[in-house]
């Protein structure tokens, strides 16, 4: 990198944190303490948004498409269900890690299927993957439960100090605190060489390979990374909903990571976390306006966000906001401003 | 960069909004109900029609009962547990409701089950039948039926009917295998042979290769339980690989046969036996009312799936006319237990001691009247208790 000084300090710039960043987690956590009573609903927005993180991993910076993301979540949740059920780890951190793990196993030898083919062999490939361990889940449902799930989990309680309790508050944090030790971690490594290495090979995986990068052990090393990030949301899953049934495998949640994703917006990390806000938040508007009919409307709003196109929506959406910020008028109204032109 | 910086800011905002909709104004003088179904997905016509009969109920029973104001908060959870126990959960704590109800499948009533018990909610099932559902919170009452009550009858009528031997056909999950384990017992009990035992997976509704291996067995007749709203799929394939006409009759618990269907379901079903708890058919005057009610605002027959929630929110309405209004979840229980009433399906009661549905079930037959078809109920077996309980 020494000899790349323009590049290497475009790299360390893009590492710095923004303020908004900061804003951005500290109001995560300021969720917390202002909406008591939508506990679950926000858990299963972090929960996504963990979920869409690891789509980012090898979408946004590596190119590898997948319709079958859910065959980690649901390997991941599978097993933090069964760790629990039969007192394999009874501390619900190790059982997450542990349930990662086993996630990732999965994800470094399927991985070998994913890197031979181009994008549409890569969809096939992820879905088929997925639609097989459902039915594998099906089948041996005197492991699994089958259609009826996991019957009688019991998660005890975090470091045995906190109880999951009803109202999931607990849950809440635990799923918070998860989400964000390994935000840090996905941006350490996006923004390490090894991170720049990857974008290289989305950019032009020819070119990646010529300069010396060994194309595909880097999209293996990434799609196993995907999967324990995957697997781990998979285990939260179980952990904060005491639940794993067949729909953990199902391709509605791939294809609703796709959408959440394509929503946020890919390659930055932050677009999987938006996009889980977004998403989840339409869905349950529209679904308690039209208990019916609420998948027509969400379909709607996704085909006008689509031919809008998310950065000018975006821009409508702030047009206010930079006035005020205008009225300020200082240093960061140009920031601001300037990123509007681009 | 600074464009998704801004994004940033934006779904911070959006997050306030969100969690700002969450309160909502409570009333002292209203009763909540808050009901989940699947009204979207595979068991939507489930929801649709419990959601269609509590509406017709109230229209025809006023919305007020004991001088309360009863208010019903519908819900969707696509039949996906983890929604159902969200959605229940949201439901007693912010929306602070009296009663949770609904509940199209089994793993949907369990989830719900701990939330009932802890805020002490009454959980009314109107759907789904698993037999142990009501063991899992004692605040749970059931108004639809259990697989158990059918299927032990329709496995005991077999015996004596001649008929020897059986393929089973029974969707792989609780209900289906209750269903499976009631006939099964009581049919070998009887001297019958089971030659044939095949599960389908409760999400894939293609019976072909299933059939073939039926058709194979050569049995005097076939038990078929599927979950309402595939029947009419089920029968479909039924005749075209030709089992109509090799002789197999089709017997089981009455789901398959459901009335919402059962008229485009062809002559390939006349004659099939079944035993239920509820015939659109069903001789008397409340039922001709309900039917006639029923059709006229929804222009469709309703199925057992309808009676079930008609029910279950006359259940919620008698009990509080019994407390005078008095809304706590001990009361409602107490009041609810050993509730005895004219049903469209016939007298019904609920057990005070095991909180489950006590009915009759009638052995019926598909006959063609007047060019459609119903399941014409010709033998009645009375005030049957859910043998899964009935046998500790």
């Amino acid at each position: 990198m020494a000899s790349m000084p323009d590049m290497s300090e475009h790299a360390t710039r893009a590492a710095r944190w923004r303020p908004a960043e900061i804003v951005f987690w500290l109001a995560l956590l300021a969720c917390g303490f202002l909406f008591p009573s939508r506990y679950l609903i926000m858990t299963e927005i972090l929960r996504l948004g963990l979920f869409a993180l690891s789509l980012d991993l090898i979408l946004g910076y590596a190119g590898i498409v997948s319709l079958g993301h859910a065959a980690f979540f649901g390997v991941g949740a599978y097993s933090a269900g069964l760790i629990a059920l039969h007192g394999f780890i009874p501390e619900p951190v190790l059982a997450l890690i542990a349930a990662g793990l086993i996630a990732a196993v999965l994800g470094f030898f399927t991985s070998f299927l994913v890197i031979r083919g181009v994008d549409l062999t890569r969809l096939m490939v992820t879905l088929g993957i997925a639609l097989l361990l459902e039915a594998l889940a099906e089948k041996f449902s005197d492991i699994t439960g089958g259609t009826d799930g996991l019957q009688g989990i019991v998660i005890q309680p975090i470091f045995g100090l906190f109880a999951f309790d009803i109202f999931g508050k607990v849950g809440f944090f635990y799923n918070l605190a998860v989400l964000f030790v390994l935000f840090l971690l996905a941006r350490c490594i996006v923004h390490s060489p090894f991170g720049l290495s990857l974008r290289a090979i989305r950019n032009n995986p020819l070119r990646a390979s010529a300069i010396g990068i060994p194309v595909n052990r880097r999209l293996i090393a990434i799609y196993t990374l995907a999967a324990f990030y995957a697997g781990v949301a998979g285990a939260v899953f179980t952990q904060t909903t005491a639940l794993a049934s067949l729909d953990v495998f199902s391709f509605e949640r791939s294809a609703d990571l796709m959408l959440v994703l394509v929503l946020g917006g890919t390659g930055y990390l932050y677009g999987g976390l938006i996009g889980a806000v977004v998403f989840k938040v339409l869905q349950d508007v529209f679904s308690s306006i039209t208990p019916q009919y609420w998948m027509f409307w969400i379909g709607l709003v996704f085909v006008v966000v689509v031919m809008i196109g998310r950065e000018r929506l975006h821009r409508w959406v702030m047009w206010l906001p930079h006035r005020v910020v205008q009225q300020f008028g200082r240093k960061a109204s140009a920031a601001v401003s300037g990123g509007d032109a681009s | 960069m600074s464009i998704r910086a801004n994004m940033l800011l934006g779904a911070v905002a959006a997050a306030a909004l969100v969690g700002g909709s969450a309160f909502s104004a409570h009333a002292a003088d209203t009763v909540k109900i808050g009901l989940i179904l699947p009204m979207t997905g595979g068991q939507a016509s489930t929801g649709k029609q419990i959601d269609n009969a509590v509406k017709l109920y109230m229209k025809q029973h006023g919305d007020t009962v004991a001088g309360k104001k009863v208010e019903v908060i519908l819900k969707d959870d696509a039949a996906v547990p983890d929604n159902t126990k969200r959605l229940a959960q949201e439901l007693i704590v912010n929306d602070k409701v009296n009663i949770i109800a609904g509940f199209g499948i089994t793993p949907a009533a369990f989830a719900a089950a701990p939330l009932a018990t802890q805020a002490k909610v009454p959980e009314v099932v109107m759907a789904a039948g698993t037999s142990i559902i009501t063991e899992k919170s004692p605040y749970i009452v059931r108004t639809s039926f259990t697989l158990g009550q059918s299927s032990t009858i329709i496995g005991d009528w077999a015996v004596k009917n001649g008929i020897k031997k059986v393929a089973t056909l029974t969707s792989d999950y609780a209900p289906g295998n209750d269903a499976l384990k009631f006939f099964k017992e009581h049919f070998t009990k009887g001297g019958g042979q089971i030659v044939e035992e095949v599960k389908v997976p409760l999400a894939n509704p293609d019976f072909a290769p299933f059939l073939q291996r039926m058709k194979d067995a050569k049995p005097d007749a076939m038990f078929v339980f599927v979950p309402a709203g595939q029947g009419g799929n089920f029968m479909k394939q039924y005749a075209e690989r030709g089992l109509d006409k090799s002789g197999i009759k089709v017997i089981g618990p009455g789901d398959v046969m459901d009335d919402d269907l059962l008229n485009n379901m062809g002559d390939a079903a006349l004659g099939a036996v079944t035993a239920h708890i509820y015939s659109a058919d069903h001789q008397s005057k409340e039922n001709k009312e309900f039917l006639a009610a029923y059709e006229k605002a929804y222009n469709q027959r309703p199925g057992f799936m309808a009676v079930g929630g008609y029910d279950g929110i006359h259940l919620i309405y008698a009990a509080l006319q019994k407390t005078g209004g008095k809304a706590d979840g001990d009361s409602l229980i107490a009041a609810m237990k050993g509730m005895k009433w004219e049903s469209p399906r016939g007298p019904i009661s609920i057990d005070p001691e095991t909180r489950d549905i006590v009915q009759n079930v009638y052995i019926r037959k598909v006959e063609k009247k007047n060019g459609q078809l119903w399941n014409v109920e010709f033998e009645t077996f009375k005030d049957v208790k859910d043998p899964g309980k009935t046998k500790k």
